[in-house]
C-alpha cells in the first residue's frame, strides 16, 4: 500500500545562530505534506528558507522546534523517544526489558543509518563534490557505503548511468575530464544509484545552456516515472517549475505561503510577483492579451496552453492565414 | 567620438588551448566589429567557444592568430610592449560567474577600491571613484559592509562597482547572473542597462538566458568558434530552427508565434523577442476581434 503523503512537516521551524546577535528565523512554523510518487517544485528567492527546508529533509539538520516524518516517522525522534514509542509493539513484548530495549537501539540506529539513503540529496553544483578518481568508483560510493554486494552495486551503478545519461565509455575515465554538464549528470547519478525513496535536487539546471537544462530535466522526469519514487527539486525558475512539476510549493521569508497543485499555484499570480518571483514569460503575455480585451483564461503557465488556447479563441486565423 | 567609431574589431580571431592534445581551437576564427556605445549579448552553448572569445577581447588570453584592434590599437601588433599591453587590457573589464570568487576584501569600499589601487590612482582621486562606482550601482549604503554577508546580487554588484572604478570602456559579463536568484538578475541586468545607457559604456553579456539577451542591441550567437548569427534580438530569435540547432531556444513568446505559425495561423510582424511585442502581434493580427471588443 502506497501512501499518498510521503513527507510530513508538522509545525516546523529552523532557528540559526539561536541566541547569537545573528539569529535568523529561516523557517518559520511551517506544515505541509508532499505527496508520494510526484515531483513537488521548491520555489523562493535566496533567503526565503527553501535551502534551509530540503537539508531538514534528510537530517542534515534539525527543526529547531516542530517535526519532520518520513512515511509517518519522525526523523529526529530520540532513541528514548523511540522507546517510548515501541516499547509495547508485539515484536518487543516477548522479550526481557532488556533485551527489547536493546532491540529498539538497534532499530532506531538502523532506521537514523537508513535516512541518508532513503532522502537522497543532490546539492548545488555537486559536480563540485566528485573526488574519486574514476567516474565508476564516484557513482559507485554511495552503494558501497550502504554495504551492498558487487553484483548489488555494479547494478546499480549502471542503472544510475543509464538514468541520468552517463555513458558507458565515461565509466573509467577520470569525473576531471568531463565537461561541467556531463559531470553534473555523474554527481546525479551518485545520489540515483542508491536508489532513495525520495530524490531532492537543489537547482540541479544551474549554469547550464538551454539544451543542458532540458536534458537534466528530462532525465529527473524520466527517472520518476520509471520508479514512481518522489522527487523534490529546488529552482528560480518558473518556466521550468511550469513544465516539469506536479505540485509546488512556494517559500517567501521563511514560511510556505502557496502549496499545491500546479495548476492552483499557477492561478495566483499576483501573489507570486508580490514576492518577487519571475512568473513564465508567457503568463506575462497572456495577461497583456487580456488587459487588451481578448477573453482568456487566467492561469496559462506553459506555451502549449497558450497555443491551444489561442488556437480556438481565434478561429479568424486561419482563414487569413489562407488568404496569403 | 562618433557614433559609429569602433570600438573592438576582431579579424580570423583564432586560439588553441596548448594542453589540448587534439588541439582544436575553441575559438576558429572570428571576424567581427562591435561600436562603441553598442550593448551585445553573446549566446552559444557550453563549450561553443564564447567564454574563449570574451577572454581574448581583454587579453587573459592572447590569440593564437587573427588580428584583434581595440580602440584603434592592434593588440595583435608584434612591436607592443607588455606595458602597452597591460594598459590596454585596462579597457575591457570583465566581470566573472561566480560572485564568491571575484571579491578579495573584507569592506566593500576597500574591495572597490582594489583595483584602482593597484593602478596607482592617488587619494582623492581613488576616493572618488569608489564612491562614484558604488553609488553607480546603488550599493552606497553598504560601503562599509562586509562582502560575505551581501547576497549574490549585491556582491554581484560590488563585483561590478570594482569594475566600473577602474573606468574602463567596455565591460564583459561572462554568465554573472547565472548563479543568481530572478531579483539579484534582474539587479544586475538594471545595472548592465545602466552602465550602457547612461554612461555610453560598450557592454558584452554572455548568457545562457534567453530573456537576457532580449534586452541587448545585438545578439552574437557562437557555435564551434565562429560566429553563426550575427542580428538584432527579433532578427535572431525569428530563426528559431538554427538556434535549436546549436542547443539554443527562444523566449517563450517567441517561440507560441513560432508554434502557431507552424499550425498554419498567421501573426505578423517581427517584434518576436519581447513580450510586448508579441502582444502587439497577436492583437494586430487579430484586428476584427479587436474591434468587437470596443
Amino acid at each position: 500500500m502506497e501512501q499518498s503523503e510521503k513527507i510530513v512537516l508538522d509545525h516546523v521551524s529552523y532557528v540559526y545562530g539561536e541566541g547569537t546577535p545573528f539569529e535568523m528565523r529561516a523557517l518559520d512554523d511551517v506544515s505541509l505534506s508532499i505527496r508520494s510518487g510526484k515531483i513537488t517544485g521548491i520555489i523562493g528567492h535566496t533567503g526565503s528558507g527553501k535551502s534551509t527546508l530540503v537539508q531538514l529533509l534528510n537530517g542534515l539538520i534539525k527543526p529547531t522546534s516542530g517535526q519532520v516524518l518520513l512515511d509517518g516517522y519522525n526523523i529526529n525522534s530520540t532513541f528514548e523517544k523511540a522507546y517510548e514509542e515501541w516499547n509495547g509493539l508485539p515484536e518487543y513484548a516477548s522479550l526481557t526489558k532488556r533485551r527489547a530495549k536493546r532491540a529498539i537501539r538497534e532499530e532506531w540506529k538502523k532506521r537514523q543509518r537508513e535516512l541518508c539513503f532513503r532522502v537522497g540529496l543532490v546539492m548545488q553544483y555537486p559536480e563540485y563534490q566528485l573526488f574519486e578518481d574514476t567516474v565508476y568508483k564516484d557513482i559507485a560510493f554511495g552503494p558501497t557505503n550502504m554495504g551492498l554486494s558487487h553484483e548489488e552495486i555494479d547494478t546499480r551503478v549502471r542503472e544510475a548511468a543509464r538514468f541520468n545519461g552517463v555513458e558507458d565509455d565515461w565509466l573509467e575515465k577520470s569525473p576531471f575530464d568531463l565537461s561541467g554538464g556531463q559531470k553534473r549528470r555523474v554527481a546525479v547519478a551518485g545520489v540515483v544509484a542508491m536508489r532513495p525513496e525520495v530524490l531532492v535536487l537543489d537547482e540541479p539546471a544551474a549554469g547550464l545552456d538551454p539544451r543542458g537544462r532540458s536534458r537534466i530535466f528530462g532525465e529527473i522526469v524520466g527517472y520518476q516515472r520509471e520508479t514512481s519514487s518522489t522527487v523534490l527539486i529546488v529552482s528560480h525558475s518558473m518556466e521550468d517549475m511550469a513544465r516539469f512539476c506536479d505540485d509546488i510549493i512556494v517559500m517567501s521569508h521563511g514560511k510556505a505561503i502557496l502549496h499545491g497543485r500546479r495548476e492552483t499555484v499557477f492561478s495566483h499570480v499576483e501573489e507570486l510577483e508580490a514576492v518577487g518571483l519571475d512568473i513564465p514569460q508567457i503568463t506575462h503575455l497572456m495577461r497583456l492579451l487580456r488587459e487588451r480585451g481578448l477573453e482568456l483564461p487566467e492561469n496559462v503557465y506553459t506555451v502549449a496552453q497558450a497555443v491551444e488556447i489561442l488556437k480556438t479563441a481565434l478561429p479568424k486565423m486561419t482563414n487569413k492565414g489562407t488568404h496569403i | 567620438m562618433t557614433e559609429t567609431e569602433i570600438f573592438i574589431h576582431a579579424e580570423h580571431l583564432c586560439f588553441a588551448y596548448d594542453d589540448e592534445k587534439d588541439a582544436i581551437p575553441a575559438v576558429k576564427d572570428i571576424s567581427l566589429d562591435i561600436r562603441r556605445g553598442e550593448y551585445v549579448a553573446v549566446l552559444g552553448h557550453n563549450g561553443s567557444g564564447k567564454s574563449t572569445f570574451a577572454k581574448l577581447l581583454n587579453q587573459i588570453l592572447e590569440p593564437t592568430s587573427g588580428k584583434l584592434v581595440v580602440g584603434g590599437v592592434d593588440l595583435t601588433a608584434e612591436e607592443l610592449t607588455e606595458e602597452e599591453l597591460l594598459a590596454h587590457r585596462r579597457r575591457v573589464g570583465m566581470v566573472f560567474q561566480n560572485p564568491d570568487n571575484q571579491l578579495v576584501a573584507t569592506v566593500v569600499e576597500e574591495d572597490v577600491a582594489f583595483g584602482p589601487e593597484n593602478l596607482g590612482i592617488p587619494h582623492p582621486e581613488l576616493r572618488e571613484r569608489v564612491d562614484r562606482a558604488l553609488e553607480a550601482v546603488g550599493m552606497s549604503e553598504y560601503a562599509a559592509h562586509e562582502p560575505h554577508r551581501l547576497s549574490g546580487g549585491q556582491k554581484q554588484r560590488v563585483a561590478i562597482a570594482g569594475m566600473i572604478a577602474m573606468m574602463p570602456e567596455c565591460v564583459i559579463f561572462d554568465e554573472s547572473t547565472a548563479m543568481l536568484d530572478p531579483l539579484g538578475r534582474r539587479e544586475v541586468l538594471d545595472a548592465i542597462r545602466m552602465l550602457n545607457r547612461e554612461r555610453g559604456m560598450t557592454v558584452l553579456n554572455i548568457t545562457h538566458y534567453m530573456n537576457e539577451a532580449a534586452l541587448a542591441d545585438r545578439v552574437i550567437v557562437i557555435n564551434d568558434g565562429e560566429v553563426l548569427m550575427d542580428g538584432t534580438p527579433d532578427e535572431i530569435f525569428a530563426r528559431r530552427a538554427e538556434l535549436r540547432s546549436v542547443g539554443l531556444e527562444v523566449p517563450q513568446c517567441a517561440e507560441l508565434i513560432h508554434l502557431l505559425r507552424d499550425a498554419g495561423f498567421s501573426v505578423e510582424g517581427e517584434k518576436i523577442s519581447t513580450v510586448e511585442g508579441c502582444a502587439e502581434m497577436i492583437l494586430r493580427s487579430l484586428g476584427v476581434i479587436e474591434e468587437k471588443g470596443r
